[in-house]
């Protein structure tokens, strides 16, 4: 143990005040924030990696193993990418959650709330990082269904369009998964939400149509918020549909600007009340 | 005293859990460039009074002033101005502590360049130089909490907060926090520190409050608090454990019997009068001594009286 002296502490050392610089700091946390998870990433290339090879698993295993969906017709294959890279975006919400909860048991964001950081940058580093990150998830994804003939048809931008749509849909489930990290509070309940997201995810037509399925069922399929998103991409890359003739399935485009829209019309203010709260 | 050399204020502190008043009426004034110890029981408030006078937690009601300024309407410039260890290690574990501590110093605005500076001088001045660069995750609880005391010095804080600083640490490690609070002490720093072990207040504290479900229950210095609850002791040790109970009858006032130790001990109000009037009485009645002493009460005495008072 090497502490000898302290330097007087005439001064705090901060410069944080001036209102003018708080926009600015703002932007300056927020990168830091983002900085962290980049760090953490280069810290543990092994975990980055396997998080990237877990939606390639799935895809390969339904694409190869199984070989065909529940009622879908002709390349199957066609079908399947796009409703793997939604359920993707979907599962987006346990890493969301699992980094939050882990984050507030150790108390790391009790330390940031106690000095005088833009708070909000906690939230918005976050979001940043997350989005990042689904965006290299989707890429791979995209590279290994080139890689086993999946192909979209319809030229860049329609290109571009899906994917906006699938990182809009990661977008909603980010405040979602902030929302129930703050509700739930500690890493153990991230695994009741996994019980939850799981039949949700399969509860769509990703991997199968809804015309294969009871009719009950089949409603709540069309009405789920990633089939929305999954038929609308799969028309923009020009893929097989299978949707059905539904209002829900032929407005899917609409739908999958809608639902994301609401849930994050619903779960930003609620998260960001949740973080307020966090002094109550 | 003047005001301004009160570091922190707190007056009639209130916050309830949805039914559990963690505190109910809690007063405090800290000296600035003091140490504060505050001694409680597990559940006795303490954390969460540390949180809302760093900033973290709003009360219910009352007033606290750091460093003058006040926690509620201000709270930007007080956390500019203190430095907080919580009760949990609060760094992130999968960063090195070099990294941990550049972040932090980004995050109190030092710019990238002075952050690095100041991470490398803290590094050195809490002896972790050499494991700068390892994960966290890695660290010896020790180290831990040093990296998180020297996380929490970044801003060279006006007014520190350690909430149960060594709870779960070995007798080593509890030796290097002492050592480094101390060193923070002769800088100037004002310290407001928790802790369940008597011996942790008596050694860093220059003033102790002890508090019990929310409310200050006694104050003053180490001394003071002997004092002040029952004084000195005499501890008689008796040869024959079946001469307890007529040593005890013996003794003024209310008596500590300890069959084990085979002892009998009284408090008193003059070591003088109490040791011969006890020798004294002792011979009278036959009864044989291995050992008279007369002292101070221990804290953990202190202690004990003075939540068993509160329970009465
Ligand atoms: N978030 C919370 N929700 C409900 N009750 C709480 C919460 N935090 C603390 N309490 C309760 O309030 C009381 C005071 O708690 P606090 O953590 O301040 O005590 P403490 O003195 O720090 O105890 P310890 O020595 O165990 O750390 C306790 O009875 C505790 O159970
Ligand atoms: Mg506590």
């Amino acid at each position: 143990m090497t502490a000898t002296h302290h330097a007087p502490t005439t001064a705090p050392v901060s410069t944080t005040h001036g209102s003018g610089s708080k926009l600015s700091w703002a932007f300056a946390d927020s990168w830091t924030m983002t900085r962290r998870e980049l760090a953490h990433w280069a810290r543990q290339p092994v975990q980055v990696v396997v998080g990237l090879v877990f939606p390639v698993m799935m895809l390969l295993m339904f694409g190869f193993l199984i070989g065909g969906g529940k009622g879908v017709e002709g390349d199957f294959t066609s079908y399947l990418v796009p409703g793997m890279l939604t359920m993707t975006m979907a599962f987006g919400l346990e890493a969301t959650m699992l980094s939050v909860t882990q984050d507030l048991g150790k108390g790391v964001i009790d330390r940031f709330r106690s000095m005088p950081m833009n708070s909000g940058s906690i939230l918005v580093g976050r979001s940043i990082a997350d989005m990042l990150q689904s965006v290299v998830g989707l890429a791979v994804m995209i590279g290994v269904g080139a890689a086993i003939g999946w192909r979209w048809n319809n030229g860049f931008a329609s290109f571009m369009a899906a994917v906006g749509l699938l990182l809009l849909l990661r977008f909603a489930m980010l405040w979602i998964g902030l929302h129930l990290a703050m509700v739930a509070g500690k890493p153990e309940m991230v695994q009741a939400v996994q019980i939850l997201v799981w039949p949700m995810a399969f509860l769509s037509n990703a991997i199968a149509t809804p015309a294969s399925m009871p009719a009950w069922l089949g409603a709540v399929v069309e009405w789920n918020p990633m089939s929305a998103t999954a038929t609308a991409v799969r028309e923009l890359f020009g893929n097989q549909s299978a949707a059905g003739d539904s209002w829900a399935a032929t407005n899917a485009e609409l739908l999958a600007v809608a639902w994301p829209v609401l849930l994050v019309a619903i779960f930003f203010p609620l998260a960001v009340k949740r973080f307020r709260d966090l002094s109550r | 005293m003047s005001d301004r050399d009160l570091a922190i204020v707190v007056e009639g502190l209130r916050k309830k859990y949805k039914d559990k008043q963690a505190l109910d009426g809690l007063d405090l004034t800290v000296r600035a460039g003091t140490v504060q110890g505050i001694l409680g029981p597990n559940g006795a408030g303490k954390t969460t009074a540390v949180r809302i006078m760093s900033t973290l937690l709003r009360a219910d009601e009352g007033r606290v002033e750091v460093a003058g300024i006040d926690v509620r309407t201000r709270a930007d410039e007080v956390r500019s101005r203190i430095g907080l260890l919580g009760q949990n290690a609060a760094v992130d574990e999968e960063l090195s502590g070099r990294q941990n501590l550049e972040m932090f110093g980004r995050l109190y605005h030092l710019g990238g360049r002075r952050a690095g500076a100041r991470a490398d001088e803290l590094l050195e001045q809490f002896g972790l130089t050499d494991t700068g660069t390892k994960a966290i995750k890695q660290y010896s609880g020790g180290m831990r909490r040093r990296l998180d005391l020297a996380a929490s010095l970044i801003s060279r804080p006006q007014v520190l907060f350690l909430d149960e600083p060594t709870t779960g640490l070995d007798p080593r490690g509890r030796t290097e926090v002492w050592n480094a609070v101390r060193s923070l002490v002769g800088g100037g720093t004002t310290v407001l520190l928790t802790t369940q072990y008597l011996e942790e207040a008596d050694q860093l504290a220059d003033q102790i409050a002890v508090i019990n479900r929310g409310q200050v229950i006694a104050e003053g210095t180490a001394d003071e608090l002997k004092t002040k609850t029952g004084g000195d002791r005499i501890d008689v040790i008796l040869h024959d454990v079946a001469q307890l109970e007529r040593a005890a009858a013996l003794l003024p006032g209310a008596v500590d019997k300890d069959e084990d130790r085979r002892m009998v001990s009284a408090s008193i109000s003059n070591r003088m009068v109490a040791l011969t009037e006890t020798v004294r009485a002792l011979q009278e009645a036959g009864i044989e001594a291995e050992d008279i002493a007369v002292r101070r009460p221990t804290l953990d005495e202190v202690f004990m009286h003075l939540t068993k008072e509160e329970a009465a």
